[in-house]
């Protein structure tokens, strides 16, 4: 594997292990063979007994209606939050590229959103967004819209994208202004004799050659926008209004917590771990890409 | 060479300048709120320019009841935090240092399957197993506890990758300089790779630290008892009222809270924080 001279020692590597996969073992694998397990059983509604059903919970989730919405939904949010950040921030890291002066005082300014939580960055713009007190709801008012995201399906859903999207341009800005420090200058400098504007210099060559960071921002982002954007959802809408907001991963939450459909509940889960797994080949097959550069 | 004019430069300090501004206004919007009055914030239009109730306001939620609904102060909240993130951070590092050790450094039957199973975790999510998670937590007598705040976010794939990564750029003559003189497997370990891994740690923990802070699903499972709140999951109990209306004076105070420790130490530790965020997606 690699030339590292070892130590020897019987029982020493166990011990250092231990603590690890001692977490490992009994919050992550135990309860990711429980939720396989419970995908499997219908229990009643008191939680007294439970009968092996097969696929019976999967047959009914993929004929269930609302989970069909609730998919179509996730992948709206998704889209959303990953067009609006990963565009805002291209923009804005083309542009602090460009500064000879003060491209460290715009990173500075830029990034400390990343520290701010889902459910808080959701707060913030919700309480802007407030129809009654808020000021975008305001001035959206004294344009003759009359905002109301407790009401309005279509604009909770813009609501939470917009939270999401604030909160991951800091990230997606640092990760494109690298990715563009690192293209030659020559390369845009040979552009520029041969007589190429600005504007055609970054679409024919300072974009293509950003497309391993792009690739890998936009897998980043549906991973972000799919299992870490729970406390947007929940702190802002609910899910709702009706089901308008509810993704995939607050719809776990909800009918395991809420609704108490355990089964219903593990089947999803047991759908989620299939797609954090699809995503997380993606993100390393672009990863061993990038080693053989 | 690259023409230098000047419309493009302004137009970029333009274009940044509206970025920045947009990004810090509901920053600002929310600081407003928090200074203002109870009347204010009822009806009516919010000013942009911050009110006279900074420290009524503060005061009360620090020190008093934060609201209503949940009883018990910010200040008590940010200290629960403060334990939340500080256990996950620094356990997060250790078990990751100690596992990824034993990983590098050492031969021995089932290490590639050890490897593999902390791999696992990565495609685990709290979010994606949260009921048998919850039930193992709840079964363990756990919940209301700091333990049952901390202990099952611990596991960290990505730390472990990290330092197998930065462990496997040492060279071996260090290991065999180290056990020409006579070093054991754990003075190596304490008095040669951890200085060497001062930075990479640092950098971690700034990352680790502000994922402790800013957890939201778990705190609000495993915790009923209000003396176990922490604050960002707080916030979202003070806005759940039902019919009546919100404590906007008392929800914004505690939200600004809420922010400010994390965003502080981004700003204080940047350059520790960009070279974690960079490492950690490696």
């Amino acid at each position: 594997m690699h030339p590292i001279p070892v130590f020897r020692h019987r029982w020493l590597p166990w011990a250092l292990l231990a603590p690890q996969l001692m977490v490992t073992l009994v919050f992550f694998v135990w309860p990711a063979l429980e939720a396989i397990y419970q995908a499997f059983l219908v229990q009643d509604p008191f939680g007294m007994s439970s009968r092996f059903v097969w696929f019976d919970n999967f047959i009914q989730l993929f004929e269930d209606p609302k989970y069909f919405e609730s998919l179509v939904s996730t992948l709206v949010f998704s889209a959303g939050v990953t067009v609006l950040s990963m565009g805002l921030s291209l923009l804005l890291a083309v542009m602090a590229d460009g500064v000879v002066r003060g491209a460290s005082v715009y990173k500075m300014l830029l990034v400390w959103p990343y520290a701010v939580a889902p459910a808080i960055a959701g707060i913030l713009w919700m309480f802007m967004f407030d129809p009654t007190i808020g000021i975008v709801a305001y001035a959206l008012e004294q344009i003759g819209y009359h905002w109301n995201h407790r009401v309005n399906g279509d604009e909770a859903m813009l609501l939470v994208v917009i939270a999401a999207a604030w909160k991951q341009i800091s990230y997606n800005f640092l990760f494109f202004l690298a990715g563009l420090q690192a293209i030659p200058r020559s390369l845009i400098e040979a552009a520029a004799i041969d007589g190429a504007r600005p504007f055609k210099r970054f679409w024919t060559i300072v974009f293509p050659l950003l497309s391993p960071t792009s690739f890998f921002l936009l897998v980043v982002n549906i991973v972000y926008a799919f299992f870490d954007t729970f406390g947007i959802i929940h702190a802002v809408t609910h899910g709702g209004p009706g089901t308008s907001t509810t993704t995939l991963v607050y719809k776990v939450y909800h009918d395991g917590f809420i609704g108490l459909d355990l089964g219903g509940s593990a089947a999803q889960s047991v759908m989620l771990m299939l797609l954090v797994g699809v995503l997380t080949v993606v993100q390393f097959r672009y990863i061993e890409r990038k080693v053989q550069y | 060479m690259v023409e230098n004019r000047f419309g493009l430069r302004l137009l970029s300090h333009a274009v940044l300048w509206l970025g920045v501004l947009l990004v810090a206004l509901p920053l600002w919007v929310a600081f407003v709120a928090s200074t203002q009055a109870e009347g204010d914030l009822v009806s009516g239009t919010l000013s942009l320019w911050p009110g006279d109730h900074f420290l009524d306001n503060y005061r009360a939620v620090l020190f008093g009841a934060a609201d209503v609904s949940v009883n018990v102060s910010v200040a008590r909240m940010l200290l629960n935090s403060l334990i939340m993130a500080l256990g996950i951070a620094i356990g997060k590092i250790t078990i990751s240092l100690l596992a990824a050790y034993a990983i590098v450094f050492f031969r021995f039957r089932a290490r590639m399957l050890s490897f593999w199973l902390i791999f696992i975790t990565l495609m685990l999510p709290v979010e994606v197993r949260i009921m048998p998670t919850f039930e193992v937590v709840a079964n363990l007598n756990l919940l209301n506890s700091y333990v049952g705040l901390t202990l099952p976010l611990i596991a960290s794939a990505t730390a472990t990758f990290l330092f197998r990564q930065f462990f496997m750029t040492i060279p071996g003559e260090l290991l065999e300089a180290a056990r020409v003189d006579g070093a054991g497997p754990i003075r190596f370990l304490f008095d040669i790779l951890l200085p060497l891994s001062r930075t990479n740690l640092a950098a971690l923990f700034v990352i680790m630290f502000i994922y402790g802070w800013n957890q939201y699903l778990w705190p609000l499972l495993v915790t009923t008892d209000d003396h176990y709140y922490t604050v960002v999951m707080s916030v979202q109990r003070m806005l759940a009222v039902g019919d009546a209306d919100v404590t906007w004076h008392r929800v914004m105070p505690a939200t600004v809270l809420a922010m400010l420790p994390p965003v502080l130490v981004v700003v204080l530790m940047q350059r520790l924080f960009v070279k974690g965020l960079i490492e950690t997606e490696k």
